[in-house]
């Protein structure tokens, strides 16, 4: 059973979005640990939905089901209509290709200059692509983040908000359809947060992407939800826009903005 | 009680590495191959392990060559030094602590490079831009060290050689052609293929350990540190072991 679902977008213009990503009954558990049950969701086309929850609440178990990176126990992760789980590594490739996955570390290779790390899925995914138009789509993907003066640097060099821009970069660099942020802001200082959901806002707005954002951080919920799922016992505890949220009259969710 | 886990946990683990080399197999033959990063192994584990291989088979031949010195000369046999020293190099001495050495530069830095990736989810980035790390992190480097130690160990070879020549030198006078002369004249086929051949033995057990340990490297920084130092002391044991099994396989077949 889904739980309702309000869309502000969809609302205000009356007509049903298409769907980009559907979740129904995903479970999870590791060994008597039951980190997912019977979680629901959909992302809309050019809609943020945020994941609200406590730490060791399932959050980042869920995105990386939904990238393929975990397999859940039982349940349905269907991905441009296709089925996730199902699916065999060619055609994993293939939908993952459109999705772009920002890890909480930044997962940037240590051993790779930036200019490879951001050609690296470039190569993989376009094999007949000239290095000119790779040059081009670097210094255009850094371009966007603000750090042209980067490439030839390693990724040691670079300050954390630096090598966060970075890791947002090459999560756009294959432009992809949807996004995943795991705690984008973590461990980032006020500042250096706010430029990072500016990045994040420019993005949706340039390339029209879905996103999913695991964070429980209350300003990042604030400017990039277009809808709130509270993560609480495992699964959507409570769904609505960022005022339905701050309004609930739940204690659990209250707790979350006191 | 504790005698049994720990039996226990050795099982398990040895059941994890022949698990391991058996995806080595399984993925080795299958495209796409990552051909471009096993050339860029070779030349980090095989070029740029060159100087401490060469520096440390120079002076092993020149110790090794000082130290039986005396003896022979005492037993009136010096003459055979050359042949003495070339023989246990090439059969022996050479391929084992080359390997022993290579296993603690590479073998460390394999597991301590693939387990800093794993901790830091660049594993996982590798997954999600579409890449098989396996292929990419694990093929690549097991097939770099099983081919490069062998070269390596001809290198070892030819500079121990070299340093014993200098070591027969410092107290004695031999030219250079008698001394390589009468090495060549003493070493007979079954002298070099099978001590050769090991070395690729040795090579791919460094490589899949190395790589195991770093791969499933748990429990954050302080894992890596245990991946990278277990990676050498599990390797060094398994050079032991392989020799050992090599010599008995040698004699079997008649080539001692």
């Amino acid at each position: 059973m889904m739980p309702a679902v309000s869309n502000k977008s969809e609302r205000d213009r009356g007509q049903p979005k298409e769907t980009v990503l559907k979740i129904r009954h995903l479970y999870k558990s590791f060994g008597e640990n039951h980190v997912l049950i019977d979680f629901n969701m959909d992302l809309y086309r050019g809609e943020n939905v945020v994941v609200l929850g406590k730490s060791g609440s399932g959050k980042s178990v869920l995105i990386k089901c939904i990238i393929g990176l975990i397999k859940p126990d039982k349940g349905m992760v269907e991905m441009f209509g296709k089925s996730i789980p199902k699916l065999n590594d060619a055609e994993l490739d293939q939908v993952m290709a459109r999705v772009g996955f920002l890890f909480q570390s930044n997962a940037l290779y240590d051993s790779m200059t930036i200019r490879e790390n951001l050609e690296f899925p470039l190569r993989r995914h376009m094999l007949d692509i000239t290095q000119k138009e790779v040059n081009t789509i670097v210094m255009e993907a850094l371009k966007d983040v603000g750090l042209s003066h980067t490439v030839d640097l390693m990724p040691a060099e670079l300050s954390g908000g630096m090598r966060k821009r970075i890791a947002l970069a090459r999560t756009l660099i294959l432009r992809p359809d949807i996004i995943l942020y795991d705690e984008p802001t973590t461990g980032l200082d006020p500042v250096t947060a706010k430029e990072i959901i500016g990045l994040m806002l420019d993005i949706q707005k340039k390339y029209n992407t879905s996103s999913i954002i695991i964070s429980h951080d209350m300003n990042c919920l604030r400017l990039t939800g277009d809808r709130v799922i509270v993560l609480m016992n495992g699964t959507n505890h409570v769904t609505g826009t960022y005022q339905e949220i701050i309004n609930h009259e739940d204690p659990a969710v209250k707790e979350f903005f006191e | 009680m504790a005698q049994a886990n720990s039996i226990k946990a050795f099982l398990g683990q040895t059941g994890q590495i022949f698990r391991f080399a058996g995806r080595f197999f399984n993925q080795v033959f299958k495209p796409r191959y990552e051909v471009a990063e096993f050339f860029r192994q070779c030349y980090i584990i095989g070029y740029r392990s060159m100087p401490l291989i060469g520096l440390t088979g120079f002076i092993m031949g020149l110790v090794i060559t000082m130290q039986l010195r005396p003896s022979m000369v005492s037993y009136g046999v010096e003459s055979q030094l050359p042949a003495i020293i070339g023989i246990a190099m090439v059969r022996e001495i050479a391929p084992v602590i080359t390997a022993l050495i290579f296993a603690g530069k590479i073998g460390s830095s394999i597991g301590a490079e693939l387990g800093s990736m794993k901790v830091s989810e660049q594993i996982d980035a590798m997954k999600v831009s579409g890449t098989n790390p396996f292929k990419y992190l694990v093929v690549t480097r097991v097939l770099a060290t099983t081919l490069m130690l062998p070269i390596l160990t001809i290198l070892s070879d030819a500079i121990s050689l070299y340093g014993s020549y200098i070591g027969v030198n410092i107290s004695g006078n031999i030219s250079f052609n008698l001394f390589w002369t009468q090495i060549f004249n003493n070493l007979a086929y079954y002298d070099v293929i099978p001590a050769f051949i090991k070395t690729f033995f040795f090579g791919f057990a460094v490589g899949i350990i190395g790589c195991f340990k770093g791969y499933t490297t748990q429990k954050g920084t302080a894992g890596v540190g245990r991946s990278a130092n277990s990676a050498v002391v599990i390797s060094s044991i398994m050079i032991f072991i392989l020799d050992l099994l090599a010599v008995q396989i040698t004699e079997l077949l008649g080539f001692n």
